[in-house]
C-alpha cells in the first residue's frame, strides 16, 4: 500500500525498496517494499506462492532481483551469493535443513568456514558453540550427531549455524511447518530471547495464529504484491489478516444455475490421517456432499486439505474414521477401486502428481481408463482407440497442442489443467474432488475450469472443491466447510465471508458471536 | 545458461559468433534420436582412432580388420552373432528395467545364476541323461530363467519393501552369484580337479546351424546356435509388451512419474518386483544360452562382462527392444574382432567411449544448440 514512515529513534536494519523478481510465466515479486527494525520479529504473511520465500531468497543472496534496492544498516547492498549476505549479517534458516546427518553438531556448524584451518580441535569449538547456545536458550549437545537429533533440535542447529557466523538478522522460512506444538513454543521462546538481545527476525508463515503470537509487525503479500506493509500486529485482528491475505477483487462471476441437490454421495465421518512428516494432520474430519452439489472446503494452505483429498481417494492411509461413497465404504481401499467407483481427483500438483511430463497427451488422458474397454482390450492397449479418444478430448476441451503425440511437459499450465480435467470429467465421475483447480491459471483459463465444474454439477456429479481462493469458493459452492488444523470449524450456506474468515483462523462456528474473535484453536 | 553469456562478458574483444543453448520447447524430431546414437558411435570410433594413432598404430587398418573379421564373411558373421546372442538378451534385460527407471546393474549376476540353473538340469540331474533334446532345451531355458528371475526378485523385493537402493544391491549380488558358481565348479561338480564341470552330453546342447550341414552343406562350420531364436523372440515379445500392452503402459507411466502412476491406481511395489524378475529372467536366459550353445559346461569364465555391456547396449538402443538386436550385433563384432586387434585395451576403450558419447549426446536431445552471430552491443 503506502510507504511506511519509520518513527524517529527506531533503526531500520534492513530496508528493501521496489524489489521485483520474475520467473518464467510468473511475477513472484512486484515492486515489493520491506523494512526490518532492530530487535523485532517481523512476520511475512501470505498464501503459498504469494512470493514470501522469493523475497527472502533475494535478501539471502540466493536470487538476484531484477529491480529494486536493498539497504543494510543504511548501506546499499548487492548480494551475489549467500556468502555475501551472511557476511553482511543476514542468515536464512530454510524449510529443508541443510545438515550432514553423520556429522556432529559442531562439525556441521563449522562446515565451510575458514576456522579451524587444518587441525580440528573440535572440543575448543564445542565450548564456543555451547556459549552461544546458552546465550539464546538453544539447548543442543554440540557433540551429538545430527541423525540422533529431533527435527526441533536440528532446527536449533541451523539457527546456531547462522548465529555462529555472526548473523544479526535471521530469516526463518516457515519454521513451524515441521515442528510439534511443544517444539513451536520452545522456538518462540528462543526467538524472543534473540530479539531481546538485539537480533532481528523475519518470520515467514501462512499460519495466522502464530503470526499473531510471535510477531511485532506484519507485512502481507498477495500474488507478489504487498497488501499491507509493516502494520503493528497489536493493531489488527486475525480476521483482518485473513482478509488481507486472501481477499481479492472479483474478476468475473460465472453463471450458476439452480440445481436440486440429490442423494448423498460422499460421507466422511471422523476421519483421521497423518501427513508426510508423521504428524497427525486430519483430526476427525466429518463432512458430506450430495449429488448436484458443489461443496467448498475453505482454509488457509496446510491445514490438512491435501491430506484429506489424498485420503478420500485412497492415496493416503486413514488411521481412523470412515469414508462412504454411494453407500459403499471405501476407507483405505486401493486407488483403483475408488476410480471404478467413480471417484475422481483433480490433484493440486499438476506436474508432480496429475500428469507424466514426458509422455504424450494420449498417454496422459488414458491414465485412468487404459485398462477399460474400448481402450484396454485383453492384455493390450488399443492405440488407435486411445488416439481417437485423445483427439475427441482435444477437440471437446479445446486443448491447444500441436498433436496428441506431444509430450505434456511442453504444455502451458492452462492446457495441462485442461488435459487433467478432460481426463477426469470424461470418466463421468460420481464424486469429483478438485484441489486448487484454478491455481496459477490466467483469467480466461480460470473461467473455463469453473464452467466445467459447474456443468459437472448440473449433470449430477457431487463435487468437493478444495480451494484457498475464497472468491472462487463463494461463487461456485452451494455450501462451504471451513477447515483449520485438520478439523472442520463449521459449515456456511449463505456465503458469510466474515464468518468464513473467522473460522479460517481457528474459531468454531458455535463460538462466533459468543466471544468475538476466538482464542487459539 | 544464457545468463553466463550475459553477465560474464567483461572482456573487450568478443568472438564474433556465440553458441546459444536453449531448452527444447517442442518435441524433437523423430530422426534425431537414432541420428544421435549413430553420431555417438562415430565420434567414439574417431576418438579410438586417435588413441590407436598415438600408440603408433594405423587406425584405418585396425578398423577395417575389425570389420572384415566380424562381418566380412558368413563364417565370421556367424561368430559375431554367437557373441551377440547373450548381449541381446542381457540388453533386453536392462532395457525393461531401465524403462521403469530401475537401475538393474545385476544382469551379470543374473546371467551367472541363469547358467547355474540350466546346469542343474544336466548336473543334478533334473532330467535323465538320455532325455530328448527338445525337453532339455525347454527345461534348461525354464530353469535358467527361473534362477535369473530369483536373482532379480531379491533386490526387487528389497527395493519395494525397504526401499533398498537397487544399484547397490544388484551390483553386490553379482559377486555373490559369481562366488556361488565358483563353489559348485571348484567343489561339487569339479571335473578331475579342474575349475569346471564335466562336458554336457550332446542332447543337452542347443542345436547349431552346422548341425544342419548334412542336409544343407552351406551351413557347415557355422556356430550360430538356437539361442538366437530365443533372443529374437524375446526382443519381439518385449517390444510388444513395452509398446502395445497395458503392462508396458504401466511401466512407462511409473518410469516417467511414479506419483502419477500411484494416483492412477497402479501398484508401484508390485511392478518393481515383477520388472526385476522379468529383467532377471532375460539375463538368466542369456546365461543358459551361453552354456547350452557355446561352452557346454559350467565354468568360471563364461562372461567377459556381458551383464555390464548390456547396460551400454540398452542405452545405445534407447531402450527399444528391436534396436537392441542391432546394437548387440555391433558390440558382438567389437568383442569378437576387437580381440584380434588387441586382447584388451582398444576394444574395451571403444565400448566405454560409446557409453560416454551416448550420454553426452543426450544433451543435444534436450537442448537446441545454435551458433549465432554476435550482435554488436
Amino acid at each position: 500500500m503506502d510507504q511506511e514512515i519509520t518513527p524517529p529513534g527506531i533503526e531500520n536494519v534492513i530496508s528493501m525498496r521496489g524489489i521485483s523478481k520474475r520467473f518464467p510465466g510468473v511475477i513472484a515479486n512486484d515492486q515489493v517494499d520491506f523494512d526490518l527494525r532492530r530487535g523485532e520479529v517481523h512476520a511475512l504473511l501470505g498464501e503459498n506462492g504469494a512470493g514470501k520465500s522469493t523475497l527472502m531468497n533475494v535478501l539471502a543472496g540466493l536470487y538476484r532481483a531484477e529491480g529494486g534496492t536493498i539497504t543494510v544498516h543504511g548501506k546499499v547492498a548487492n548480494f551475489n551469493s549467500p556468502k555475501e549476505s551472511i557476511d553482511a549479517g543476514i542468515g536464512m534458516v530454510h524449510q529443508h535443513f541443510m545438515l550432514v546427518p553423520s556429522q556432529s553438531v559442531t562439525e556441521n556448524i563449522l562446515l565451510g568456514l575458514e576456522e579451524p584451518r587444518f587441525r580440528m580441535k573440535l572440543s575448543e569449538f564445542d565450548k564456543k558453540i555451547e556459549t552461544i547456545a546458552e546465550q539464546f536458550g538453544l539447548h543442543v549437545d554440540p557433540e551429538a550427531k545430527i541423525w540422533q537429533l529431533s527435527v526441533g533440535e536440528q532446527q536449533r542447529v541451523e539457527i546456531l549455524k547462522m548465529l555462529y557466523r555472526g548473523a544479526d538478522v535471521l530469516i526463518m522460512d516457515e519454521p513451524t511447518a515441521v515442528l510439534a506444538p511443544s517444539e513451536i513454543e520452545e522456538l518462540f521462546n528462543t526467538l524472543r530471547s534473540m530479539t531481546d538481545q538485539g537480533k532481528s527476525i523475519v518470520f515467514i508463515s501462512h499460519k495466522l495464529h502464530e503470526v499473531m503470537e510471535i510477531s511485532d509487525r506484519v507485512t502481507v503479500l498477495q500474488k507478489g504484491r504487498v497488501t499491507s506493509s509493516g502494520i503493528n500486529t497489536s493493531d489488527v485482528t486475525r480476521a483482518d489478516l485473513a482478509h488481507l491475505m486472501v481477499g481479492r477483487e472479483v474478476v468475473f462471476r460465472v453463471q450458476k444455475n439452480e440445481v436440486q441437490a440429490g442423494d448423498l454421495v460422499l460421507s466422511v465421518e471422523n476421519l483421521k490421517a497423518m501427513n508426510d512428516k508423521g504428524l497427525q494432520s486430519l483430526n476427525g474430519v466429518s463432512l458430506n456432499v450430495r449429488q448436484g452439489e458443489i461443496v467448498g472446503l475453505a482454509g488457509v494452505a496446510g491445514n490438512g486439505q491435501n491430506e484429506l483429498a489424498e485420503t478420500l481417494v485412497g492415496l493416503r492411509e486413514a488411521i481412523e474414521g470412515k469414508i462412504t461413497v454411494n453407500e459403499k465404504e471405501v476407507t483405505n481401499k486401493p486407488v483403483k477401486l475408488g476410480i471404478r467407483h467413480g471417484i475422481s481427483l483433480i490433484p493440486a500438483d499438476r506436474t508432480q502428481v496429475g500428469t507424466a511430463p514426458n509422455l504424450s497427451v494420449t498417454d496422459n488422458v488414458i491414465m485412468k481408463n487404459y485398462d477399460q474397454k474400448p481402450i484396454g482390450q485383453g492384455w493390450m492397449v488399443n492405440s488407435s482407440e486411445a488416439g481417437k479418444y485423445a483427439s475427441e478430448l482435444k477437440e471437446a476441451y479445446d486443448i491447444i497442442v500441436p498433436t496428441i503425440d506431444t509430450s505434456v511437459r511442453l504444455l502451458s499450465g492452462g492446457n495441462l489443467q485442461k488435459v487433467i480435467l478432460a481426463r477426469e470429467i470424461s470418466s463421468e465421475p460420481k464424486l469429483m474432488i478438485a484441489v486448487q483447480p484454478t491455481r496459477g491459471l490466467d483469467v480466461g483459463a480460470i473461467e473455463g475450469v469453473q464452467k466445467l465444474l459447474l456443468s459437472q454439477r448440473e449433470s449430477g456429479a457431487a463435487i468437493l472443491l478444495i480451494s484457498e481462493e475464497l472468491e472462487e469458493l463463494l461463487s461456485l459452492s452451494d455450501r462451504i466447510y471451513v477447515i483449520y488444523e485438520g478439523e472442520i470449524m463449521g459449515e456456511i450456506a449463505d456465503g458469510d465471508i466474515e464468518k468464513i474468515g473467522q473460522m479460517m483462523t481457528g474459531t468454531r462456528l458455535e463460538q462466533i458471536g459468543k466471544e468475538g474473535v476466538g482464542s487459539n484453536g | 545458461m544464457a545468463e553466463i553469456n550475459n553477465t560474464k562478458s567483461a572482456s573487450s574483444w568478443k568472438f564474433p559468433f556465440r553458441i546459444k543453448i536453449e531448452n527444447r520447447v517442442d518435441n524433437p524430431p523423430k530422426w534425431l534420436s537414432p541420428t544421435l546414437s549413430v553420431g555417438a558411435i562415430i565420434i567414439a570410433l574417431l576418438i579410438g582412432a586417435i588413441v590407436i594413432w598415438m600408440g603408433g598404430g594405423n587406425p584405418w587398418a585396425a578398423y577395417s580388420h575389425i570389420a572384415k573379421y566380424s562381418l566380412g564373411s558368413v563364417g565370421v558373421l556367424s561368430d559375431t552373432l554367437v557373441k551377440a546372442i547373450p548381449l541381446m538378451l542381457v540388453g533386453l534385460a536392462c532395457s525393461i528395467a531401465f524403462r521403469m527407471k530401475l537401475w538393474n546393474i545385476g544382469a551379470e549376476g543374473q546371467f551367472f545364476l541363469g547358467a547355474f540353473g540350466a546346469s542343474l538340469v544336466v548336473l543334478l540331474p533334473i532330467l535323465p541323461e538320455d532325455a530328448p533334446k527338445w525337453l532339455f532345451i525347454i527345461t534348461m531355458a525354464f530353469f535358467g530363467m527361473l534362477f535369473g528371475a530369483l536373482w532379480g526378485f531379491i533386490p526387487g523385493l528389497l527395493k519395494a519393501r525397504y526401499n533398498v537402493n537397487e544399484i547397490i544391491s544388484t551390483l553386490m549380488m553379482n559377486y555373490i552369484a559369481i562366488e556361488w558358481n565358483n563353489y559348485f565348479i571348484y567343489a561339487v561338480w569339479s571335473e578331475r580337479g579342474f575349475q569346471m564341470s564335466r562336458m554336457f552330453q550332446r542332447n543337452a546342447w542347443l542345436p547349431r546351424l552346422s548341425d544342419l550341414s548334412t542336409r544343407w552343406p552351406f551351413f557347415s562350420g557355422l556356430t550360430t546356435h538356437f539361442g538366437l531364436v530365443f533372443a529374437v523372440l524375446a526382443a519381439i515379445i518385449l517390444w510388444l509388451i513395452l509398446s502395445k500392452s497395458k503392462w508396458g503402459y504401466e511401466i512407462r507411466l511409473i518410469g516417467d512419474n511414479p506419483k502419477a502412476a500411484e494416483y492412477a491406481g497402479i501398484s508401484i511395489k508390485k511392478n518393481i518386483v515383477l520388472v526385476m524378475m522379468v529383467s532377471g529372467a532375460l539375463a538368466g536366459l542369456a546365461g543358459m544360452s551361453e552354456i547350452g550353445g557355446v561352452v557346454h559346461r559350467l565354468q568360471g569364465a563364461i562372461s567377459p562382462g556381458y551383464g555390464y555391456t548390456g547396460i551400454i547396449i540398452a542405452w545405445l538402443a534407447k531402450l527399444n527392444p528391436l534396436a537392441v538386436i542391432l546394437a548387440s550385433i555391433l558390440f558382438g563384432a567389437l568383442i569378437l574382432a576387437g580381440r584380434e586387434v588387441q586382447p584388451a585395451g582398444i576394444p574395451t576403450l571403444i565400448q566405454g567411449m560409446i557409453m560416454v558419447t551416448l550420454i553426452a549426446s543426450d544433451f543435444f536431445y534436450r537442448n537446441r544448440v545454435t551458433i549465432i552471430r554476435r550482435v554488436e552491443d
